[in-house]
């Protein structure tokens, strides 16, 4: 029978949850509010009106949390399943075969099992994204690192991401009117400072077809005139790659970006049979693989489209990791910086929300990247970045983003720059792809790397 | 590298290397632009200045008081402080929008403006000047003047090497609700960006198949024959 038959959807089951702290009695009405109360304070959840009103609050949550079988998330949706295809996803595709060795488990239980076994990559089918974003509330920074850097998720297009010693590297060239030669500027200086290996990816500045598919076609000829050993991606809309692929781009990675609700992914203009489509359509295409999708997401999206049903922001986060997982994509990131101050405040916000992300997305089994990045409006510098970026190298992140100097001179934040590529490789003793580290050699990168010469990708 | 990439992109390429680092150089110029960007994000609108160039246009707040509660209460700036707005039915409504940066818009909106009017098919409704608004102030905008579609022309996040670029939404049949995937943007509107003469003309060009569609956002293509962008 499918689980989703026996879930409660609408008010919880009579009694709530509970939990006594310094003679005071907490009660949470339903899941959703327990979660929401367990949660590290963030603006974006004040925002939503559902953080917790005292840090006695947010603690007694922490308890009653804890004390919570794993088994109630089979039973109590926080978005209704009626209501929500996300919703139906996580449920209707949970493996209870992969649950059954942590079915008899509360959340504290699961936390101090994570931290205690040596592998967990064979629970991801098990668990579900609320699940995991609980056991992350009762996570302190370094809990978050010990356990993400267990996680061994490997994928493949034209080269292997997230094999142990290696960190990868989007490169990220944007341009502010997408010139195709100062796109290829910023490509060939991040080839030069070995980044690449994740994916070539440019944002575009337009969705215009004519400019996308120009784009597209300008990327691969630089792969191809090098012969890089990796991959190339236009972050268009879906719906424009699709048309791209149509008209016979050389499309290699389909991106979108998500999120963890209906109502969300519907606000992005995607929805999950539309995802399934454009992934039919690039594998048709046998450019490489088999992982073929790209993903973005970030904490407060759903709440930016009105579509959070109530549910703090890091739960929902997880539930885009849900959405993500259905399509084996080559990548994931967060941008967890990104979307602004109003979901995450300030460097501390920022960074405990990137190591959340990061843990989260790799115990539900995605090959997590992160987009260590802030905005101007953020109260927020590069000195934080620094520290998650270390953080997160120490993790085990699978890839970073490579960005000029880390100022994008097209979306208008600040990320991590080729130069902190280096550095992460160099502190934690790892390397680029296998891969792409070979191309890098036979390039003579890192030296004069005479057959990179600019003139080669029409840079003259 | 015999031949410097700063030729073809604005972006921080050939910063040279200190061990895995930037050079000091390189260093200090990034934490200088940073300081300007962080102080650009709390400038205002001139307001005397745009009316004077703008004859005529009406200015409305958002419920959003001050900078920091626009900043932390995006849904103050998504909702129109109470006032009086006159009837624009089957009308294009510019909105002059400070966003999170002012700079950009106070130096290009009127000009952008004037651009666009000659090209375009609508009538031009009463521009509106919106001070500590989000884009999803103008659906509030366009439902009380019964406007047929919306440009918000709205200062984007500075960025380190830009602190006055503007982007234009532009959203058919404005009403309170709307999402984001209804509009059709233009962004990077700067000097060194898009120039207002070809944001102009994109957007004539969106609202001319946003009428024949009788819609914008994703159903709306751009599929605007590209320019060459160089010379």
């Amino acid at each position: 029978m499918p689980l989703a038959r026996a879930v409660q959807t609408g008010q919880n089951t009579a009694m709530g949850f509970a939990h006594t702290l310094g003679g005071t009695r907490y009660v949470f009405d339903d899941l959703k509010t327990l979660l929401a109360r367990a949660t590290p304070f963030r603006s974006g959840d004040a925002l939503a009106g559902v953080a917790a009103g005292s840090a006695a609050e947010r603690v007694a949550a922490q308890y009653a949390l804890a004390d919570l079988p794993l088994r109630h998330f089979l039973h109590e949706a926080v978005v209704p399943y009626e209501a929500d295809d996300v919703t139906r996803l996580i449920l209707d595709t949970h493996d209870a075969t992969a649950f059954a060795p942590i079915a008899h488990m509360t959340v504290g239980a699961l936390r101090d099992h994570l931290l205690d076994t040596p592998d967990t990559t064979a629970l991801a089918p098990g668990l579900t994204p609320e699940m995991v974003a609980a056991v992350s509330k009762i996570m302190r920074v370094s809990d978050l690192i010990a356990v993400a850097r267990k996680c061994q998720i490997t994928t493949r297009f034209r080269n292997t991401i997230g094999l142990p010693g290696t960190l990868s590297i989007r490169l990220q060239p944007n341009h502010p009117t997408d010139d195709a030669r100062g796109v290829a500027a910023g490509v060939l200086d991040g080839l030069l400072l070995g980044a690449g290996d994740a994916v070539i990816g440019v944002n575009p500045a337009t969705d215009n077809i004519e400019t996308v598919m120009r784009l597209l076609e300008m990327l691969d000829h630089i792969r191809t005139r090098f012969d890089i050993p990796t991959q190339s991606c236009v972050l268009s809309h879906i719906t424009t790659t699709m048309v791209a692929m149509q008209r016979g781009a050389p499309v290699d990675l389909v991106f979108q970006s998500i999120g963890g609700t209906q109502g969300v992914n519907e606000s992005f203009g995607v929805s999950l049979s539309l995802l399934a489509e454009a992934q039919d359509a690039a594998h048709a295409l046998q450019r490489g693989g088999p992982n073929v999708m790209y993903f973005e997401t970030g904490q407060g999206s759903a709440l930016s489209a009105n579509a959070h049903h109530g549910v703090d922001q890091q739960t929902l986060e997880c539930r885009a990791y849900a959405v993500a997982r259905r399509y084996a994509p080559l990548l994931v990131n967060s941008v967890v910086g990104f979307i602004g101050p109003e979901y995450l405040f300030d460097g501390k916000q920022i960074l405990r929300a990137g190591l959340e992300d990061h843990m989260c997305g790799k115990l539900l089994g995605l090959p997590m990247g992160v987009d260590i990045c802030y905005t101007n409006h953020a109260e927020a510098d590069q000195d934080d970045m620094d520290a998650l970026l270390t953080c997160l190298a120490n993790a085990g992140v699978t890839y970073i983003m490579g960005v000029p100097g880390a100022d994008d001179v097209m979306l208008a934040y600040q990320s991590t720059s080729f130069h902190d590529g280096l550095y992460a490789r160099r502190i934690t003793g790892k390397r680029a792809a296998p891969e792409f580290e070979g191309w890098m050699t036979r390039m003579g990168v890192g030296g004069d790397a005479p057959a990179l010469h600019p003139a080669l990708i029409g840079l003259a | 590298m015999s031949l410097s990439l700063r030729r073809f992109t604005d972006a921080r390429v050939t910063l040279g290397r200190v061990g895995d680092a930037q050079p000091v150089a390189a260093h200090l110029a990034f934490q200088a632009a940073h300081a300007q960007a962080r102080d650009a994000v709390w400038s205002a609108l001139d307001i005397p200045a745009l009316q004077a160039a703008l004859p005529g246009a009406i200015t409305v707040r958002s419920q959003a008081r001050d900078r920091r509660e626009y900043l932390l209460r995006p849904d103050l700036g998504r909702a129109l402080a109470p006032c009086a707005l006159p009837p624009a039915p089957g009308a294009l409504v510019f909105v002059i929008a400070d966003g999170l940066c002012a700079t950009g818009v106070q130096s290009q909106a009127a000009a952008l403006i004037t651009a666009a009017r000659p090209m375009l098919r609508l009538p031009i409704g009463p521009i509106i000047i919106a001070e500590q608004a989000r884009v999803a102030l103008g659906d509030a905008i366009g439902q009380a003047m019964g406007a047929a579609a919306i440009a918000m022309l709205i200062g984007e996040r500075p960025g380190l090497s830009a602190q006055d670029s503007l982007g234009i939404y532009l959203t058919w049949a404005p009403r309170i609700g709307r999402t984001d995937a209804e509009r059709n943007c233009i962004s990077n509107i700067r000097p060194g960006g898009l120039s207002a003469p070809d944001a102009a003309a994109k957007l004539a060009w969106l609202l001319n198949a946003a009428q024949n569609l009788g819609t914008t956002g994703v159903a709306l293509k751009d599929d605007m024959p590209a320019t060459p962008l160089l010379p």
